[in-house]
């Protein structure tokens, strides 16, 4: 070493002691190092045995440190003591805390169950939580999907059984064009981000449709710039070029779709259009071999896809026959469609071209044999390597189920769904509608729910109404409004409950949910609802109770406060019961663990749960002397039985010999083998199981093995979606639940169960010419909602959110950096500052989503850019439409799953004087902590 | 002034893929927590909770839109978005070093790496001028001058486990878009990537001949080829297609008809 150059240790000390856990700074769950000095939580990196990330870690995960050390942590629960809304607390014990809740909750469970109201945001828990709410009883139980994206979730289940996320995945190792349609830049973050860098290691093509070209659409070598809400009418009209041409995968529809199942062709039967069946209740189809009827999963049987059946003077047809109707449709034709999407003619019709050639012409071949349910033998697997990945900008619009399913059917007709080089599924999926618990809202004072809240209805007499035909629930899921609203409508909870209709409700509990702020449509009306007092000067929501981790904006709308822990804080389980972290190769579950202990009185959510189901004596929460069941969460984790055999967690149960994994009994030390693995569990599939799972002999009877379900469920790709057309067969005037005259018309035309396109319902009622601009939201992938963005160092990324504005429209109204625009909705005005973006749609506007803040919210000071500058596109959107011609104003959700329809979207633009804050501007809460500091310098060691 | 080394034994340094970064900041934030927790002075924010943020980062990302001219052949081009990392560049000729008063900046022998002596450095700042890439970032808590280290303390790290003696940020990378290695060794991992893919020196003609290398973005948006085929049609309506479909059944393995 040169003499001039200072000599230092190379080798320093690391850490003490690495603990492995699991990320909660979204809701990608990766695998975490935490680095430890002196106790304390010194440095956050990616566990490189992790199935979810290997080692990678985004910035969120990275700036975990700072969100564990955020000052605005609660410290103790809360009583309020000003008006609601003012954020006026005073620190009280858990006793009193308890007292409180279970003064509230106990008549209620004694006498009318359903009015408390249970929804949990953005839970990582849901099977805990519903349980809680089943044992008490009441029907009003939900998580946030309803105003995420139920859309792609249930268009995937009814159709094959899984979409994509948790329930599957492009095959990265294989395909050749990966397609990715409404991706927000932060959705699954790192899986995607390691699967984009896999596609293109391999020189494969990525093609981005998305009205946004940031983030991941930035790298895609096409970039297909779609007008929002059209996402529908180009996938159909990639489909209209595929099945005109016969580039469709006719064995693979005939063997594993139902797309050979015959459908009743009787139009005076009220079994029309269902699948004719035979005595056991089995969808029929022809049999090549015979020509004859045979069961659809009949040994050897080979389905014809154009094999009609006449009997009695009707012929009875295959469901195939009315998708080559509908599918060739030319309302559906490139040149149809092209202004509407904004995307030219010749460009769909090259991309199907490039789709077609892809998937059959670049087939691929897994050598690999195989045996599918009718006991065939496949010498090879076969593969078509087109993948493609879709979430919530295809899904939040009020045409999202429709899309999604077009989207599905676009895959399944390519015969790209659990085939080398498409998508596949992540056990425990695939799993179809039918093996879904259905909707249960049957309650009474003092018992528990009589099943699971949340289901897949398969027909009228699944949905959630009362003998009157008003809805059971406080949200209206599971009513002729959105028969299919399988995850529940948490953004209709308020302003129903506000508006005692279907029914009022006394207590309001919610947990890790911003309701009165990005969560909501219409904040500054929600603001309201929860502030407003009846005659006698009572809150119109008598009771609300909250539970979070941070001062949060629906901290200052609470009566009573539970503090939560941060995620190094807490035990927690992500678990094949609920949203699993598997991939398509493995299935996998993980734990959270207390790798440090809260400094302050706070208990993990869970844990309270555990102390009030307790104290109010619910079913599964008590012991047969009533005393309390489970000390705490990680007690629950460990000792629950789900089903005989069946836990919240599937690694390390006790069986005969030892500990085994998948089924087995509770294990005292299964934690402990979890910490000892890296907090997760992780087994791979046989070879033979790779593909085809729904199919395939040796996946079926490996999942049984592992406790996914008690026997083989083989089934085919639901094409057809029976269960609407039952819905329809009530609208036509079958059977005894029809719906009610007003939604008579709508059914009949929206449950169709074929997919198709419709414009987005608010077209109806925001003039498109007046409301000529779209406008979107999305989350930075370095941010996840209000969630992470008080974080000191992410938000010195993503601290500002200006409204980007297009080029033609920038151009239009003569905007130069620096300037204000005021952005109007049929419904709301917001004047926000602007800046120019040239890779847009050139009629869409965009916004960070949740970057702005309420004064004295999150620790933050009040001059905060997130508090003067940052705003929320929410002001604009209504939970409901504006009133129609017959005086209803229906819910701006998709009206067959109620997902909430963000990006349906439409306002005008005008420049304006700048004012000296985002409008609207909401006055300051009183905080229950103080400020952050005003400098950081984190070093834990020395 | 400070020497520079006429020759180093090593050149460690960065591959960035700019063809897959997609602009996540993970780089970003691992790198700040890493050498807040280690190599010298923590790397403090001010004002971190309040108006204006203000914060020490070794290594931060840039967005730059790029509107390509039109053509004849694409009168109407896409804007395309592209993500630029951007962190100290070793280089070989590194005017921040020979510009240093007190010796406290300078370049290793061994391995090529730029580094500050912070017991040596003496805030002034003249280096963060003199680095055109602006590269350098004084720590307002510390008065000492940041900048990458590479991870020097990670890579030579005898307390990791080898396959984490890479830097921070390459290590958290969810798109792969960071490379290290020896640029010297002209089969190792970095040069055959900046060899295959066409690596660039950022500003050349400045002559500070940085040690990392950016790979360009692949060529995106291709027109529509008017030449491809499009598909062509079995049929046009529903009947003519099931027409089809019975001839194409038969045709198939198994057919029967």
């Amino acid at each position: 070493m040169p003499k001039d150059q200072p000599e230092f240790d190379t080798s320093p000390f690391v850490s003490d002691e690495i603990r492995k856990t699991t990320c909660y700074m979204c809701a990608c769950r990766c695998g975490i190092n935490v680095h430890m000095k002196g106790g304390k939580v010194a440095y956050i990196e990616g566990n490189k045995d992790h199935p979810v990330n290997r080692g990678v870690l985004c910035a969120k995960g990275s700036a975990g440190i700072m969100q564990h050390n955020a000052p605005s942590r609660l410290r103790k629960p809360l009583k309020r003591v000003g008006e609601r809304g003012e954020g006026k607390f005073e620190e009280i014990e858990w006793a009193e805390a308890y007292d409180i809740a279970e003064g509230w909750l106990r008549p209620l469970r004694e006498t009318a169950p359903e009015k408390l109201a249970f929804f949990t945001g953005r839970d990582q828990s849901q099977s805990f939580t519903s349980f809680w709410a089943q044992g008490f009883g009441t029907p009003n139980y939900a998580a946030h999907g309803g105003f995420c994206s139920v859309n792609m979730a249930a268009a995937g289940i009814y159709t094959m059984g899984g979409a994509f996320w948790e329930f599957g995945q492009p095959d990265w190792d294989r395909t050749k064009l990966f397609m990715l349609f409404g991706v927000a830049e932060d959705h699954d973050s790192n899986p995607i981000k390691m699967g984009i860098a896999k596609v293109k290691e391999r020189g494969a093509r990525m093609i981005g449709v998305n009205p946004i070209r940031s983030g991941y659409n930035a790298v895609a070598d096409d970039w297909v710039g779609i007008t929002p809400g059209t996402d529908g009418l180009f996938i159909m009209a990639l489909i209209y070029e595929l099945f005109r041409a016969g580039k469709i995968d006719l064995d693979y529809l005939a063997h594993f779709t139902n797309a050979s199942v015959l459908l009743n062709g009787d139009p005076k039967s009220d079994q029309c259009g269902l699948f004719l069946r035979d005595d056991d209740g089995n969808p029929q189809v022809i049999d090549r071999r015979t020509g004859h009827l045979a069961p659809w999963n009949g040994a050897g049987v080979e389905p014809d896809l154009n094999g009609t059946y006449r009997r009695a003077g009707v012929t009875h047809a295959p469901a195939f026959h009315k998708m080559a109707e509908r599918f060739m449709d030319p309302t559906y034709a490139p040149n149809k469609v092209a202004d509407r999407t904004g995307i030219a003619a010749e460009r769909i019709r090259a991309i199907a071209a490039d789709l077609a050639r892809v998937a059959f012409d670049e087939a691929i071949e897994v050598d690999q044999e195989w045996t599918d349910f009718r006991g065939k033998v496949h010498p090879k697997m076969i593969g078509r390597p087109v993948s493609f990945h879709a979430m919530r900008g295809i899904s939040a619009h009020s045409n999202g189920f429709q899309t999604c399913r077009a989207l599905h059917t676009l895959q399944i007709i390519l015969g790209s769904v659990e085939t080398p080089g498409g998508m596949r599924f992540k056990p425990p999926y695939p799993k179809p509608a039918t093996a879904h618990p259905k909707p249960h809202h049957g309650y009474k004072a003092g018992q528990a729910l009589d099943g699971p809240h949340l289901g897949y209805p398969q027909g009228p007499e699944d949905l959630c109404l009362q003998l009157d035909g008003t809805a059971s629930r406080i949200d209206k899921a599971f009513t002729w409004e959105n028969p299919m609203s399988v995850h529940g409508l948490m953004h209709m909870v308020i302003s129903n409950a506000h508006a005692g209709d279907p029914y009022k409700i006394d207590t309001l509990f919610m947990y890790m949910a911003n309701m009165s702020w990005n969560s909501s449509m219409n904040t500054s009306g929600v603001m309201d609802m929860l502030r407003d007092k009846d005659e006698n000067g009572d809150y119109v929501i008598p009771h609300i109770i909250y539970s979070d981790a941070y001062s949060s904006e629906m901290v200052a709308f609470a009566d009573l406060i539970l503090p939560d822990t941060t995620y190094l804080e807490r035990h927690d389980c992500i678990s094949l019961l609920d949203r699993p972290i598997c991939e398509a190769d493995a299935v996998a579950d993980a734990i959270r663990w207390p790798v440090v202990e809260p400094d302050r009185d706070v208990k993990g959510f869970q844990s309270a749960l555990c102390d009030l189901g307790a104290r109010l004596g619910l079913p599964g929460f008590v012991n047969d002397d009533g005393s309390q069941k489970y000390a705490d969460y990680a007690d629950y984790i460990t000792n629950h039985i789900r089903r005989p055999g069946i836990g919240p967690l599937a690694g390390w149960r006790m069986g005969d010999t030892g500990t085994q994994h998948g089924r087995g009994d509770a294990n005292e030390a299964q934690l402990d083998s979890y910490i000892a693995n890296g907090g997760f569990w992780m087994e791979h599939l046989p070879k033979a199981a790779s593909f085809y799972k729904p199919f395939s002999k040796a996946y079926q009877d490996w999942a049984v093995k592992k406790g996914f379900y008690d026997s083989p469920q083989p089934y085919i790709f639901q094409l057809y979606v029976e269960p609407m057309r039952r819905f329809q067969l009530a609208a036509e005037g079958h059977g005894p639940v029809q719906p009610p005259k007003h939604l008579r018309e709508r059914t009949k035309v929206l449950m169709d169960p074929l997919p198709f396109w419709y414009a987005p319902m608010s077209d109806a009622t925001s003039d498109p010419v007046e409301f000529n601009v779209h406008a979107l939201t999305q989350r930075p992938m370095a941010m996840y909602h209000s969630w992470g963005s008080q974080n000191a160092w992410l938000r010195q990324l993503h601290g500002h959110n200006p409204l980007y504005v297009p080029t033609k429209i920038w151009e239009q109204h003569g905007f130069t950096d620096g300037d204000w625009a005021r952005v109007t909705s049929p419904t709301g005005e917001i004047t926000v500052p602007v800046a120019h973006m040239a890779a847009l749609n050139e009629n869409t506007v965009w916004t960070w989503n949740a970057i702005g803040k309420r004064k004295g919210a999150w620790a933050l000071s009040n001059d905060a850019p997130e508090a003067t500058k940052g705003f929320l596109l929410n002001h604009l959107i209504h939970e409901l439409l504006p009133e129609k011609d017959d005086g209803m104003r229906w819910a701006n959700s998709d009206p067959i799953t109620g997902q909430a329809a963000w990006f349906d979207l439409r306002v005008k633009i005008e420049k304006s004087v700048a004012p000296a804050e985002s409008q609207p501007v909401t006055p300051a809460q009183n905080a229950p902590v103080p400020n952050g500091p005003d400098a950081l310098a984190w070093k834990v060691g020395k | 002034m400070t020497k520079l080394p006429t020759h180093t034994d090593k050149k460690l340094g960065l591959v960035i893929d700019l063809d897959t970064c997609v602009g996540c900041h993970a780089c970003v934030i691992a790198c700040k927590g890493w050498n807040t927790e280690n190599y010298g002075a923590p790397l403090s924010d001010q004002d971190p909770y309040g108006a204006d943020p203000s914060g020490t980062f070794l290594n931060r990302v840039h967005s730059y839109e790029v509107q390509p001219s039109p053509s004849d052949a694409v009168p109407a081009p896409t804007a395309q978005l592209i993500h630029f990392p951007k962190s100290c560049l070793h280089c070989d000729d590194a005017p921040c070093v020979t510009v240093c008063p007190t010796g406290a900046s300078y370049k290793r022998v061994e391995d090529g790496i730029v580094l500050v002596n912070e017991s040596d450095c003496i805030g002034c700042g003249l280096c963060a001028w003199a680095c055109p890439y602006g590269a350098r970032e004084m720590d307002a808590a510390a008065g000492v001058m940041k900048k990458c280290t590479l991870c020097v303390d990670r890579i030579y790290n005898e307390n990791l486990p080898e396959e984490d003696r890479e830097p921070a940020c390459v290590r958290t990378c969810p798109s792969n878009a960071r490379h290290f290695g020896d640029f010297a060794d002209p089969d190792s991992n970095v040069s055959i990537l900046t060899a295959s893919r066409g690596g660039m020196d950022l500003m050349p003609e400045l002559g500070t001949r940085p040690v990392n290398k950016y790979l360009p973005p692949r060529p995106k948006d291709a027109p529509v080829d008017i030449l491809a085929p499009f598909l062509d049609p079995v049929a046009d309506n529903p009947k003519g297609f099931l027409g089809w479909l019975d001839k194409a059944l038969t045709a198939m393995p198994g057919g029967t008809k």
